[in-house]
């Protein structure tokens, strides 16, 4: 295994000073493109290293750019630093641990779409990766590598940070360019207009993760074949069960077994049970699985997904009707409630967990679970109702025994009452 | 009832936008960090800041958590719940930690000192169990290491 590339620097003692990243040869890359290269040849670069977005749906970043129009007097690039999927904290350690790969990144995503305005769309809770972008990006002004005429060039780039403010669903990219306007966070409809063609503000905009952006400058620097030979190199989150919990960086497609080992392994050596592959929105896959390349071809094989990388070991103590309560609890919580079938079937769903948990569960319910899923599916906006549905499945088909267990061990079903169960009442929102 | 400062700096946002209400989060929080939560008055300032009617503003601060419509206390603890942390026992943690406070998740300790959030994944699953207190990340915690750390917080 060779060097790491996206997380080489994060560990320095000097991580955020601009002379130690221009020492390592940071800046070489947007340099190059500004004075040598035309817009359409950074594109190219992209577009031949087969990058893909690792936000979560994995789109390839060069097509992307190639919808936004050329002629349009006005765009925008947005980066999306909203991570929120549960067990996701790669681009944060990449925020913090090495903020001018990012700004470097955001530099050379704008001067290939022909983008005078960038906004950072940073969750509220990220108060030490705000500080240190913001002292990267004032580092970079000053060094001409932002602001009018860039390195004395015709192009010219401003770059602000927006702060959330406690909203999963901000990182849907449509809901984050309704909260960068001022309003709720709730998705539009699409298509017709995706954001490359009325975006922000209704005009032409780029929307990419930290994590894809900072794959940038390695690519133009180093070139699409070198990336590729590199794995091309990608970043898991591993938590949960593993003895030390981190982001691996690693080939795209390196199996689960291989990320837990480098994790440290399963805490108490004990055997793993199951795994999230890609964040909870992703089906949760089994020890069997353990093998399967970590790519998005194959997982999408198996009804999973890549999605953020978020791999989350759970080991055989596991409870998995807990587990799959809580992730469904979650999607209840940050359902923006615009549509009819998320916003009421992750209601209802986490109602029959709540009862099966608590010695309440009907066989019935099993078939209504997966009724539930049927109907979650295809059916809104946005991902997010959708993203229950995967971990009902698996649940449902993978780990049946478990909640026949719950049903079996239940007292004399009764009839309960239409409970919300939403705890005690917050300050906010 | 906002100061100087914070008028100031709110128009200053109002310039990095092309349109006036995407300043509004970041002015909120600007607000917020003065007056600790949103009262009704500090909308209605911030909406004649922006020159927005203060419906839109009461609307956009009732969906965000983390704009207060309601009184929190002098430090704000946000305990992840979620899978990652959950694994790493962080039920034991919040059954400490609301034990120490005398309340439960949701609520504000009657002296004013301490509101105790559970929260979703806050990002941090390399230091399950985790939570902030105020700007700072916290863990892994132990459920000792947790009330200890709310101890110490005047």
């Amino acid at each position: 295994m060779g060097q790491p590339v996206l997380l080489r620097h994060v560990r320095e003692p000097d991580q955020g000073e601009i002379e130690a990243y221009e020492r390592r040869g940071g800046y070489a890359a947007l340099r190059r493109a500004v004075r040598e290269m035309t817009p359409e040849q950074v594109t190219d670069l992209v577009d031949r290293a087969q990058l893909r977005g690792r936000g979560g749906a994995g789109f390839p970043t060069g097509r992307k750019w190639k919808f936004v129009p050329k002629d349009a007097p006005v765009k925008y690039l947005v980066v999306n630093a909203d991570e929120g999927e549960p067990g996701t904290f790669k681009d944060r350690t990449l925020l913090e641990g090495d903020p001018h790969l990012l700004v470097e990144g955001i530099a050379l995503a704008a001067y290939a779409n022909g983008v005078r305005t960038a906004y950072v769309y940073m969750r509220r809770e990220f108060y030490e990766a705000r500080r240190r972008l913001e002292r990267a990006i004032a580092q970079a002004y000053e060094r001409g590598y932002l602001g009018r005429k860039v390195l004395g060039t015709d192009f010219s780039l401003d770059v602000y940070v927006h702060p959330g403010a406690g909203a999963y669903i901000a990182g849907e990219e449509t809901a984050l360019l309704e909260s960068l306007e001022g309003r709720r966070a709730m998705p539009r409809l699409k298509p017709p207009y995706f954001p490359a063609v009325m975006g922000l503000y209704a005009k032409p905009t780029v929307l990419n993760n930290v994590e894809t952006l900072c794959c940038v400058p390695w690519i133009v620097r180093e070139g699409p074949e070198w990336w590729l030979e590199q794995g091309p190199p990608q970043l898991y989150s591993v938590s949960g069960h593993v003895q030390r919990p981190q982001v691996v960086e690693a080939p795209l497609g390196t199996p689960a077994r291989e990320l837990i080992a480098r994790a440290g392994g399963v805490r108490g050596g004990r055997r793993v049970k199951a795994f999230y592959p890609g964040g909870t929105s992703s089906r949760p896959l089994t020890a069997q699985h353990l093998d399967v390349p970590l790519r998005h071809e194959e997982l999408a094989k198996l009804g999973s997904m890549l999605g953020s990388a978020a791999v989350i070991v759970m080991d055989e103590t596991t409870d998995m009707v807990k587990v799959i309560a809580r992730v469904c609890e979650f999607y209840r919580d940050e359902s923006c409630g615009k549509c009819t079938p998320c916003r009421e079937g992750t209601v209802w769903v986490t109602q029959i967990l709540d009862r099966i948990l608590h010695g309440r569960g009907r066989w019935e319910d099993l078939d209504l679970l997966a009724s539930l899923a049927r109907n979650m599916t295809g059916t809104c906006f946005c991902p997010l109702g959708e993203s229950v549905p995967p971990s009902l499945r698996a649940g449902l088909e993978d780990f049946r025994e478990e909640f026949e267990a719950y049903i079996r061990a239940a007292r004399e079903p009764v009839h309960m009452p239409v409970r919300l169960h939403l705890g005690a009442p917050a300050p906010g929102g | 009832m906002l100061s100087e400062g914070a008028r100031k700096d709110i128009e200053a946002l109002r310039t990095r936008y092309p349109v006036a209400q995407s300043a509004l989060i970041p002015a909120l929080l600007r607000a917020q960090e003065e007056l600790g939560w949103l009262p009704p008055e500090a909308m209605a300032e911030v909406a004649e800041l922006l020159g927005l009617p203060v419906e839109v503003v009461a609307e956009v601060a009732s969906f965000y958590t983390l704009l207060f419509t309601q009184p929190v206390g002098r430090h704000v603890v946000q305990l992840c719940t979620n899978v990652s942390c959950m694994l790493s026992g962080a039920e034991a943690v919040r059954e400490r930690v609301e034990e120490e406070l005398g309340i439960r998740a949701g609520q504000t300790t009657p002296d004013g000192r301490v509101t105790l959030l559970a929260v979703e994944c806050l990002a941090a699953c390399d230091h399950a169990p985790c939570m902030m207190v105020d700007e700072r990340r916290c863990g892994p915690l132990t459920p000792e290491a947790a009330a200890q750390l709310l101890r110490e917080l005047d």
